[in-house]
């Protein structure tokens, strides 16, 4: 059986959170995906808030710490990415965005990704649409069509409730497994790039009249 | 292998009195600082170049001017010159006086600054910050190697007939390094031209500079100007003593918490364990030392940051007399002691002067030999 690396973040603050809970949803939703493709998936969760001082170092002097890098060069070595976040203030938190601003520009052009969001109230749920996408339309990658929302009426005893998100982790869990296994698998990253020979940026600029 | 001293040129308050020095004070600071590299033995003293607040370095010509007029050994240098937006006419000029001025005893940094307003006071845009560097870095080049030269290029007036003045000490250019902190351009301009590459790294983990230093030594082999560890690397530093290493620790504390860059961030230790920084006893700082060699390979210049984060310049001398004293002679010695034979020490004046009359001996003796064989 082939494998397949997802990596997994959630931006939840509290322990436990309701964030890393829709994580855990959609990482299984997923592996269930993937199983039902005859894919055995990795699975490689992250809690952001284990990184928060971290990021913020990052982002005054400019490099990771051993422990961000190492989670940094996990998620862009991963054939897919689930990412999750809190709604706050009308958007994704800011620590959600802090990592995605200390990434190398370009460094998840092309990965396909799956974007949940969690809120006390379903009157944020377009938040994902709203503030996630174009942030990822930024980068570059490529996002599933269905976002899943939760808000706190949805982890309510209900069964219709439950259903119905249970019924859009599924379906975005399925769009996931096929965009990455029609994408492909994910190139490693190691070692810098080949440089653009120096005639080739020196051409048209010696001068020469 | 060169050590010397380079120096940013902030005016920063002492985190520990408040006390911020003057324009005034920081730049005869600066010229204090230089006059002691000569006095404890240094080779080289390098200015920034800085158009801002809350730097005082805008014109490292007369700096350096001034500083050539009261030594006879350090080489003036700088960290970096702003190959992007000053006029490389100007720089072409500005350098060749001081080389005749300081006997030789000048080379010079190319960086694209890191201050992004810089751009637009000069006329540039920062987009073509990399063109820029290429096309001017060319032409300075050509204005230090060809007598008459005419040019034509995208981001200054054309020259015809122009001749830079004065003719490089000797026919013989100043050295150049190219730094840079991130673009592998910079460092494949510099393998191209031979030129050496000064790798910055006092702030940012090895692994970084590894890739890019291995990338120029690869190109310089490359492009045929000998194997890839005889690439002339340059290296930052940062580093603070004490006798005991907990006294160096406590009185470093608030500068560094304080600091213009890394300020707020990670801590001391996060930040020795992660860069460079050395702030302990001078053998702590001999230990760190020897190991970039051990990271990067043989290099040919060491350069430490002494100066910044508001430190007075009363303590910034003392540091220096500690390390002529303690680190110094030690440092020389073991780097000496590791050096492979085929490794070339840094180029200077009287070294590229004797490189190029052998040279042009060379091409004599070719010459005769061909025209002896006709006859």
């Amino acid at each position: 059986m082939t494998t397949r690396t997802l990596a997994v973040i959630s931006a939840g603050l509290r322990k436990p959170s309701s964030t890393r809970l829709l994580a855990d949803q959609l990482a299984a939703g997923a592996e269930r995906a993937f199983r039902q493709r005859g894919i055995d998936p990795v699975l490689d969760v992250t809690e952001l808030r284990d990184h928060a001082q971290d990021l913020a170092n990052n982002l005054l002097t400019g490099f990771p710490s051993p422990g961000l890098r190492s989670t940094v060069d996990r998620v862009l070595n991963a054939d897919g990415l689930i990412a999750v976040t809190p709604i706050f203030t009308g958007s994704y938190s800011g620590l959600f965005k802090t990592f995605f601003d200390v990434l190398e520009d370009g460094s998840l052009a092309g990965k396909p990704v799956l974007l949940g969001a969690t809120g006390g109230t379903e009157r944020h749920s377009l938040a994902i649409d709203h503030a996630m996408r174009p942030l990822f339309a930024y980068l570059r990658a490529l996002v599933v069509p269905t976002g899943v929302y939760a808000a706190s009426s949805d982890w309510g005893a209900t069964e219709q409730g439950q259903q119905a998100l249970a019924e859009r982790v599924e379906r975005a869990s399925n769009e996931l497994a096929d965009l990455v296994l029609n994408t492909g698998e994910t190139a490693r990253r190691d070692g810098p790039d080949e440089p653009v020979p120096f005639e080739q940026l020196l051409t048209g600029r010696t001068g020469e009249v | 292998m060169q050590f010397g001293v380079f120096s940013v040129g902030d005016v920063t308050p002492d985190p520990t009195t408040g006390r911020t020095p003057t324009e005034a004070e920081r730049i005869k600071a600066m010229v204090a600082i230089a006059l002691k590299a000569e006095e404890i033995g240094l080779d080289v003293f390098a200015t920034g170049e800085h158009h801002n607040p809350p730097f005082v370095p805008s014109s490292p010509t007369t700096m350096l001017g001034c500083i050539a007029a009261r030594t006879e050994q350090l080489i003036l240098s700088t960290a970096t010159t702003l190959i992007t937006t000053n006029d490389p006419v100007k720089i072409a000029e500005d350098y060749a006086m001081l080389q005749h001025l300081a006997d030789g005893r000048v080379d010079l940094m190319m960086g694209r600054g890191n201050t992004g307003p810089v751009y637009p006071w000069f006329g540039k845009d920062i987009r073509d910050g990399i063109e820029l560097a290429v096309e001017n870095y060319h032409l300075l080049y050509r204005l230090w190697r060809e007598d008459v030269v005419d040019w034509q290029g995208k981001h200054r007036t054309p020259l015809q007939a122009f001749t830079s003045t004065p003719r490089p000490l000797d026919g013989v250019p100043p050295f150049v390094w190219h730094g840079s902190i991130r673009s592998p351009e910079i460092a494949e301009q510099a393998a191209y031209y031979g030129d050496g590459f000064f790798a910055n790294h006092i702030f940012w983990p090895k692994e970084h500079f590894q890739r890019l230093i291995g990338l120029y030594r690869r190109r310089y082999e490359h492009y045929g100007h000998g194997s890839a560890d005889q690439a002339i690397v340059g290296l930052g530093g940062q580093i603070f003593m004490r006798k005991n290493s907990q006294d160096a620790i406590r009185e470093f504390r608030p500068y560094f918490d304080h600091a213009p860059v890394y300020g707020g961030g990670p801590s001391l230790e996060e930040f020795m364990d992660q860069t460079p920084l050395t702030v302990g006893s001078p053998q702590q700082v001999i230990d760190k030392t020897l190991t970039f060699r051990e990271h990067f390979g043989d290099y040919q210049r060491q350069l430490f940051l002494m100066d910044h984060a508001g430190l007075p310049l009363a303590t910034v001398l003392d540091q220096m007399d500690m390390f002529g004293a303690e680190v110094l002679p030690v440092l020389r010695r073991e780097f000496a002691a590791r050096k492979p034979a085929h490794v070339p020490e840094a180029p200077t004046h009287a070294s590229r002067k004797a490189a190029a009359e052998n040279e042009r001996a060379e091409q004599a003796r070719a010459k005769e030999a061909v025209t002896g064989g006709v006859q």
